[in-house]
């Protein structure tokens, strides 16, 4: 379920309505695909499971403020622009059941 | 032989719990030596052999993205602890184990405590310690903590292992084929040269990692060489998440025998309470109603016990030792009763407030409930450039400010953090609400709750605008990340609320207690000489000196002036002040002829001053000690500025509405 990742990957999948994870509708999941912004941003993502290829879902999301998304089992608060660094690949429902 | 151990395990696990379990009262308090993070030691004797228990802070990695993982990856390297405990939380097993992942990289034995093995099966999530324990090769004790199930299994499995008695080859995790040629040599570029006490191998994936510390540590390490390492690390720049993302994997390895995956959309209890308690509206009507009901129960339980401390115990205290020193000069025995059992009183008669404050707070933290008030609160901390974390030591504050500014290293990055420093003496304490709760009837009668209610609004709405002010101005309105995990609603645990207020209260003791105490003799000397009585001394004189300070807020009595000033102590002096000051003209009572001394203007303007004026002396050598001089300086300008612009402000207004 490891998709692996590189710069080149992001532009080819633009077609494949990568989306940032702030912009996940409550209750859908959708793989990690990337990450935008610093070093230090990247690497305390990492640490709490962001990494492409893990699988979210998303908790909460009102449209402003901040999110909580579930990932590795556990739920993490993020801020709205946080979440906008986090590129996303929305699962297709029935996909996600199974898994 | 003497062993330690050392605690390490990610935030939200237990950790907390497994170490009060071990060591109880034997535990001590201080900080890592010139950090500002806290560290807890303790001893633990396990059959006849004592072991010194070192608690690391609880990071989610070992890379320097913190303060917190510098101190505990630096301790396991320089310190090489006989055994680090790894403590675990099942229910969240993969995120967790990318602790574990980290620390086998490192040269040291682990023994894992599998806690919360409850939490987990309640999700639908079963975990077979034994299974993982024969995919890691690391021993693994399934651990229900907080009733004390499978500590002393677990303290065995460490000291068997500190001892020798049992082979330690654990199951390594290694990097992605991807990137192993580079980081192979790297290894072999700074193999030689890497300095005490970093392994090479272990500094050459911190390098792919873009560890800032070790980066800066190799290049100076292997000045030589480091162009070319700096081009291999500049081509592969992704390696950083693929390092973590090859943990992950070798997790998902570790741990696919071991658990049964937990059923796919299964609403959790803590799903449905946060569907309120996460609520952008209805998360904020709860977050109301429990600061109402922390304000209520603090108050209605603390006040009896505050007043029968005050009259009784006190005043009889002050009596006796006042007919103990009836032969002693006058001068001495008014600094004993007066200033130093003054001193001590205000301490004394603020504990109960605090210890319930701090049972309180321990409850909500306990049961998972704070991290959400950060979250509610998230969206608003961002006008001010702060994010949620910002919230918690503001939080603190309204019980008291000085455990407020220690807990604001909750928030992590140093600018955010100076800013809550800054603002955090714009929360009213309880000390200052006291004052408020008699000041305010006293001028204003049946409107005092209004008048009060009032007060509490201005001060919320200071701190906003100032916060944007500073954020704009000094900061430039830099951005800071809001990542903060919520853990799982769970039952409290009686034995880590009261360490948590034992902790708190003791450490304000030690904190405000010597310095109020201090600062209590030296204004007492003000207040003394030359003359012996207070309205000839120089207390009285410095006040008459600043009373044009004052005027343009209708304050123009140097008895206000003084209450004020005494404030520096202790909030509360305020009030004792007033009726040292006011009290010898007659046998009114002090509300009585304080309602008579000023007009309700110039009263209301007073009542802001007090709630915006420069913070108590043990607040201020808090920030002192968190923020140094310059930003203490900068606190108190800012504080003396904002309480005279507000105070003027409030009386031109009051004046023009017809108070």
């Amino acid at each position: 379920m490891n998709i692996p990742w590189t710069p080149q990957n992001i532009i080819t999948d633009r077609s494949k309505s990568l989306r940032a994870l702030s912009e996940l509708p409550v209750k859908k999941r959708a793989l990690v695909r990337a990450l935008c912004g610093g070093k230090g941003f990247a690497s305390r993502m990492g640490t709490l499971g962001f990494v492409p290829g893990s699988i979210v879902t998303m908790m909460q999301n009102y449209g402003r403020g901040p999110v909580l998304v579930l990932v590795k089992n556990v739920r993490v608060a993020l801020g709205r622009g946080e979440a906008r660094k986090v590129l996303v690949e929305q699962l297709p429902e029935e996909q996600g059941k199974n898994d | 032989m003497f062993i330690t151990m050392a605690l390490a395990g990610q935030p939200n696990v237990g950790k907390t719990t497994v170490f009060n379990m071990l060591t109880g009262l034997s535990q001590h308090v201080g900080n890592w030596p010139g950090k500002t993070v806290e560290q807890r030691t303790g001893e633990y004797t396990h059959a006849g052999q004592i072991i010194h228990l070192v608690d690391l802070p609880g990071t989610y990695s070992l890379t320097a993205n913190s303060e917190e993982e510098r101190i505990a990856r630096d301790f396991i390297l320089r310190e090489r602890p006989d055994v680090v405990i790894v403590i675990i939380n099942a229910a969240a097993l993969e995120r967790n184990l990318y602790l574990v992942a980290e620390l086998l990289a490192l040269p040291v034995r682990i023994v894992i405590g599998l806690n919360m093995m409850d939490v987990a099966k309640r999700h639908g999530a079963e975990v077979e310690p034994h299974v993982l324990e024969a995919a890691l090769r690391v021993p693994v004790i399934p651990l229900v903590a907080t009733y004390n199930q499978g500590l002393y299994e677990l303290m065995d499995a460490a000291l068997c292992l500190a001892k020798d008695r049992v082979d330690f080859a654990p199951n390594r995790p290694e990097i992605r084929p991807a990137h192993r040629p580079v980081l192979e040599e790297i290894r072999s570029l700074i193999a030689a040269k890497t300095p005490f006490p970093c392994p090479a191998d272990w500094a050459a994936i911190k390098l792919l990692e873009g560890d800032a510390e070790i980066t800066e540590m190799i290049r100076q390490a292997v000045p030589d060489e480091w162009e070319h390492i700096h081009a291999l690390l500049k081509q592969h720049e992704d390696a950083a998440l693929d390092v973590a993302g090859g943990r992950y994997e070798w997790i998902e390895r570790m741990v696919r025998a071991a658990i049964s995956k937990p059923k796919v959309g299964v609403i959790t209890f803590t799903d449905r309470l946060d569907q309120v308690a996460l609520h952008p509206f209805l998360g904020l009507v709860m977050l109301t109603g429990i600061f109402g009901l922390v304000f209520w129960l603090t108050y209605t339980v603390a006040t009896p016990v505050v007043d029968w401390l005050d009259t009784v115990v006190i005043s009889e205290l002050a009596a006796s030792t006042r007919g103990m020193l009836v032969a002693a000069p006058g001068w001495s025995t008014s600094l004993v009763v007066d200033g130093l059992i003054g001193g001590a009183g205000t301490v004394l008669v603020l504990m109960p407030v605090l210890i319930i404050f701090f049972a309180i707070l321990g409850f909500l933290e306990d049961i998972g409930y704070l991290a959400r008030s950060a979250y509610v609160m998230d969206r608003f901390m961002h006008w001010m450039g702060l994010h949620g974390r910002s919230f918690l030591p503001f939080f603190i504050g309204l019980g008291c400010n000085v455990p407020a500014v220690l807990g604001a290293r909750v928030v992590g990055e140093r600018r955010a953090r100076l800013l809550t420093i800054l603002l955090i003496p714009l929360v009213p304490c309880t000390a200052r609400m006291a004052v408020i709760a008699f000041l305010a009837p006293a001028f204003f009668g049946e409107r005092a709750a209004l008048v009060t209610w009032g007060l509490v609004t201005l001060n919320i709405i200071i701190l906003a605008l100032t916060g944007i002010a500073i954020n704009r101005t000094v900061f430039k309105g830099e951005h800071v990340a809001f990542i903060m995990e919520m853990p799982l609603y769970h039952l409290p645990n009686a034995r880590t609320i009261g360490l948590f207020v034992w902790n708190n209260t003791w450490d304000f003791i030690k904190k405000a207690g010597t310095i109020i105490l201090l600062f209590s003799a030296l204004v007492w000397a003000l207040a003394y000489f030359p003359s012996g009585h207070i309205q000839t001394s120089l207390l009285a004189q410095l006040g008459r000196w600043l009373e044009p300070l004052g005027q343009p807020m209708g304050l123009a009595d140097w008895r206000m002036i003084v209450a004020l000033l005494s404030s520096f102590i202790a909030k509360e002096n305020t009030i004792a002040v007033l009726g040292i000051l006011y009290g010898t003209e007659s046998d009114l009572g002090l509300a009585t002829q304080l309602s008579g001394a000023l007009s309700p203007a110039a009263a209301l303007a007073f009542l802001v001053v007090q709630m915006t004026f420069i913070p108590c002396v043990a607040t201020m050598a808090a920030i002192k000690q968190e923020i140094g001089w310059r930003w203490t300086g900068f606190s108190v300008g800012l504080l003396l500025l904002l309480s005279l612009c507000f105070g003027i402000l409030a009386y031109h207004v009051a004046h023009l509405v017809g108070l």
